[in-house]
């Protein structure tokens, strides 16, 4: 089987679940190969973690420096990786990051970039859903190396431990001309909640909250349904909710099992980045809101009134359980 | 079978096909800005009686104010762009239109058509750029129609002028940092530059209105306020100084009435879309649609109209008669139109949350300002017939 | 300075989408095309650094005829000149096409110092291209900008992105997109308009731009995509799903659907 080389998303000492995804779709391709970018010493600590899900070589392409410039040490690590292997395809996590990286690996290597999709087959036959939803678009890399990037939550994660092979890439030094160099960082403030890509239940509020106050309710149920908190572009916009837990094209996009849209009309550029949970609730005031048409459970009401009863009632039900 | 509804009942006659890209742009500029900054508000301001006067200079950037004038500040676009930013405006509201007619065509008009080259520097910049806001006053309380009545005098004291009287239902009266104001002298009829402040000029504002309630109407009072004779507009002799103005005002209401008419067919042809009643939209029965097809065959008529004026008007040609026909014409249309579209909105069009009935009032005053529906016939009949039926 | 603004035209948000039947690529033909809401911020950024510091702002767009709007628009904003790369072989275009294509354009400006881009457009899901541009420029990438300085030949940014926010800096020239927070974008003014039909654009197409393109790419001579559509197709409605108005008990009501679909 021809190695897929899969990039490592981390943050030095953790590997993101996005990663065990795209270690578990590179099976269906061939033998997953992870590359970890970082400061030296980062992929022996992250080793164990990705064999246990299946990645049958880890590559280490480390320097000081390698988390001190944005993108282009990844960049200059993958096309190493590809020049070395040859591999059938490339894995990259549909983040903003992940994102830009693929597509410049694929313009360096003349290669064919399938961006945001939602599964990938054998044959490299990719599906993204575009359009905030309306369409389902299945494609294939015709010329090049394929580069793929997978939206997070698109793939259940699968322990699969094997023996990982260590192997160097020798990072060349960063072109200072050609980079930009992270002088600081602000980590999104994490908190208890699950990371919003990562969870399995989402529970968002919009404009329709109508106030930072408004949030708590949000929080609240998202608690009691051990979920993570979204928010719409018009509730960030409005100054509601931070930035970081945009749901939307411009802002994160998830998949979770459950997502609960509190207050959130449903314009397109919500929609882009939820259509694919699997179960949608809303709650809305205005019953044209078009989020409750394409709700699996619609309810045309206060969320003031409904979410807190739902909160309780979900409480309940774990205080029992 | 069911389409989709026209989302401008302009398209049915693509007016846009007769328009330049550069008059399309503007007008789109226009729409865009009042889409922004003034539509999500124009319900509360109408319902609360305020004028948002923050607006001003940010009209004066886009270039809104006195947009049809040469120099000084002035953006010096075609008769046709200024009158589809009127269109716009009064797609909004009729508040706004107004408020730019009178900046525009009355207060700035006036000065550059007939002051001195110092009030033109003077005023012409600020006025431009929204920093400041002017009225005209030329109605009276016993004196509309009939100007030439006038109470207001200037008499001359040594080299100064002395202004007494007052002036009734005047834009932007309240908040006017300067005032156009006609008086009668010995020599005729002529018109002074007040600035607010002026000791013995002071203005009350109308309350209690039922239309133009976005916008500000007010009385002035001159009470022996003394003027230098430089604050007399130099070139305007007789009736024809004020009467060359509301010529420029007339022809941006002429496209403004199109505008609130487009846009309460619009909020029908919406409303009649979504609202079902016996199991189908209301869209879909005969009686509605053919208020629709009406409003939007005489809409189109409008609009033709209008285009065609602005045209003479850029070709140096157009005569007084033919903007009476214009004015005429289209605020009779528009006024027809906004109430038929409140009875497609049912009980719901008596809300604010639709413009309709709020361009109906707002159409009250414009169908009597600039001239009445009944002077503007007289003007045509004469045109036609050569006799003078006004009194 | 000189300064270049990456513009795109798009459909009308509110509007709808779709694909066209004969090659699945987005249907432009039935949309209203506006410019891209976050390419207008660009421009925005632009016009601000050319008020403070002077600069000459050239706005690139590839597109059809009607990519000259969007050109227009921005040089009634205030921009000084437009480059419309036009030429129907480029129907379909990839990312990395659209990439090469940009950075091809922007070298034919001379000395460029900043390349400037929205950072997604709302009609694709390619937020990538502003990266790819400069990495194909050599430039460094300054992504997803939500603030910029331009100082003694260095810029340095405020990032925002879903992990977090971070500062970056690099030397000029670079490439910087821009998020929907960094400004508010001016209404081109009537002067602007006006002034607009008499600014230069340059038309080209990709002869100009690559005069000895690929010799072993498609037919047209250069490779315009690297990825097919096997199969596009209108995604289904969600079923339609259950709608209640709530009498009080909709949160007990939603809390045991949540529990029949083994949710809770």
């Amino acid at each position: 089987m021809p190695d897929v080389l899969v990039l490592v998303d981390h943050d030095g000492e953790r590997v993101h679940k996005c990663t065990y995804e795209l270690l578990t779709a590179a099976r269906r391709l061939g033998d997953p190969a992870a590359v970890v970018v970082g400061t030296p010493g980062t992929a022996a600590r992250l080793e164990e973690p990705l064999a246990r899900h299946g990645a049958t070589s880890v590559y280490a392409a480390e320097s000081t420096e390698a988390d001190e410039f944005l993108a282009t040490p990844a960049v200059d690590a993958l096309e190493l990786a590809v020049r070395e292997v040859s591999p059938a395809a490339v894995l990259v996590s549909a983040t903003t990051d992940g994102k830009e990286v693929a597509g410049r690996l694929a313009a360096r290597l003349d290669g064919g970039l399938l961006i945001d999709a939602v599964d990938v087959d054998s044959c490299g036959v990719a599906t993204q859903v575009v359009f905030g939803g309306s369409y389902t678009v299945r494609s294939q890399v015709t010329h090049g190396l394929p580069v793929i990037t997978l939206r997070p939550g698109s793939f259940e994660p699968e322990e699969r431990p094997v023996e990982a092979r260590a192997r160097q890439l020798a990072l060349p030094p960063v072109d200072r001309v050609a980079s930009a160099r992270v002088t600081a960082r602000r980590a999104a403030l994490a908190g208890d909640r699950p990371e919003l890509t990562e969870a399995t239940v989402v529970v968002s509020g919009g404009r329709g909250v109508g106030g930072a106050d408004g949030f708590k309710v949000v929080e609240q149920l998202a608690d009691a349904l051990g979920g993570a908190v979204g928010a719409s572009r018009a509730a960030v916009d409005a100054g509601y909710y931070p930035h970081q837990y945009q749901v939307g094209q411009t802002g994160k996009s998830v998949s979770p099992q459950l997502y609960i849209a509190l207050g959130i009309s449903g314009a397109i550029q919500h929609l882009a980045g939820m259509q694919t949970s699997k179960t949608i609730l809303a709650v809305n005031k205005d019953p044209e809101a078009p989020i409750l048409g394409l709700a699996d459970y619609a309810v045309v009401g206060d969320l003031f009134a409904v979410a807190p009863q739902l909160a309780q009632e979900v409480a309940a039900r774990r205080a029992v359980g | 079978m069911s389409g989709m509804p026209l989302k401008d009942p302009l398209d049915l006659l693509d007016i846009d096909s007769v328009l330049t890209d550069e008059e399309r742009e503007i007008q789109a500029t226009v729409a865009r800005f009042l889409a922004d900054r003034v539509r999500p508000h124009i319900g509360e301001w109408f319902e609360n009686a305020h004028f948002a006067r923050e607006l001003a200079p940010e009209l004066g950037k886009l270039g809104v104010l006195g947009m049809h004038l040469e120099g000084y500040g002035c953006a010096g676009t075609n008769a046709v762009s200024y009158g589809l930013a009127c269109l716009e405006l009064e797609a909004a509201d009729s508040g706004f239109r107004s408020f730019v007619s009178v900046q525009g065509s009355l207060s700035m008009f006036s000065i550059w058509k007939w002051g001195s080259e110092e009030q033109k520097q003077e005023w012409l910049p600020r006025l431009a750029a929204g920093e400041a806001i002017g009225c005209f006053g030329l109605t009276e309380p016993d004196f509309g129609s009939n100007p030439s009545g006038m109470r207001t005098r200037a008499v001359r004291d040594g080299d100064d002028w002395i202004l007494n009287g007052s002036k009734m239902w005047i834009t932007n009266g309240g908040i006017a940092d300067v005032a156009t104001v006609w008086a009668q002298t010995e020599d005729g009829i002529r018109g002074f530059l007040v600035p607010r402040g002026t000791a013995g000029f002071t203005t009350q504002d109308i309350k209690q209105k039922m239309s133009l309630r976005a916008s500000i109407t007010s009385e002035l009072y001159f009470d022996d306020v003394r003027l230098p004779d430089s604050a007399r507009l130099p070139l305007a002799e007789g009736l024809r100084g004020p009467l060359s103005c509301l010529n420029e005002a007339r022809f941006g209401i002429l496209f403004g009435a199109v505008g609130a008419a487009r846009d309460s067919i619009q909020a029908a042809i919406d409303y009649a879309d979504t609202r079902v009643q016996f199991d189908r939209p209301i869209s879909a029965f005969q009686l509605t649609q053919k208020k629709l097809a009406d409003m939007t065959v005489s809409l189109g008529g409008a609009a033709l109209l209008a285009v065609h004026l602005g045209r003479l008007k850029d070709q140096h040609r157009i005569r007084p008669e033919q903007i009476s026909v214009g004015k005429l014409n289209n605020v009779r249309e528009a006024i027809a139109i906004a109430r038929e579209c409140r009875t497609v909105l049912g009980a719901n069009g008596i809300s604010l949350e639709y413009s309709p009935l709020r361009h109906a009032n707002n159409l009250e005053s414009v169908l009597t300002y600039e001239g009445t529906g009944e002077m503007h016939t007289l003007v045509v009949g004469q045109a036609i017939t050569g006799y003078p039926a006004f009194r | 300075m000189n300064i270049v603004v990456l513009v795109k035209q798009v459909p009308d948000t509110a509007a709808e989408r779709t694909l066209s039947e004969a090659d699945h690529t987005l249907d432009r033909e039935n949309a209203d095309l506006v410019l891209d809401e976050i390419n207008e911020r660009a421009a925005e950024e632009a016009l601000t650094l050319k008020e403070a510091v002077g600069a000459e702002v050239t706005v690139v767009s590839m597109g059809p005829d009607s990519a000259l709007d969007a050109i227009r628009k921005v040089l009634a904003m205030g921009a000084d000149r437009g480059i419309h790369i036009c030429d129907d072989r480029l129907h379909g275009a990839d990312v990395v096409t659209t990439a090469k294509v940009l950075a091809a354009a922007v070298r034919t400006v001379a000395d460029v110092d900043l390349v400037l881009a929205g950072n997604a457009t709302t009609d694709g899901q390619a937020s990538a291209v502003p990266a790819v541009v400069a990495d194909l420029l050599g430039l460094p990438q300054l992504t997803h900008a939500r603030e910029l300085t331009v100082d003694a030949g260095r810029v340095r940014v405020e990032r925002e992105t879903e992990n977090g926010e971070a500062t970056l800096d690099a030397p000029l020239p670079a490439l910087v997109s821009v998020t929907e927070k960094i400004n508010e974008p001016r209404y081109p003014s009537f002067k602007g308009i006006m002034a607009a039909k008499k600014k230069p654009v340059e038309t080209v197409d990709l002869d100009d731009l690559f005069p000895d393109a690929d010799a072993d790419a498609d037919e047209a001579g250069f490779r315009v995509t690297r990825t097919g559509v096997v199969e596009a197709v209108p995604r289904p409605a969600r079923a339609t799903g259950t709608r209640v108005t709530d009498d009080g008990s909709a949160g007990r009501q939603l809390v045991a659907y949540l529990i029949a679909q083994k949710l809770v």
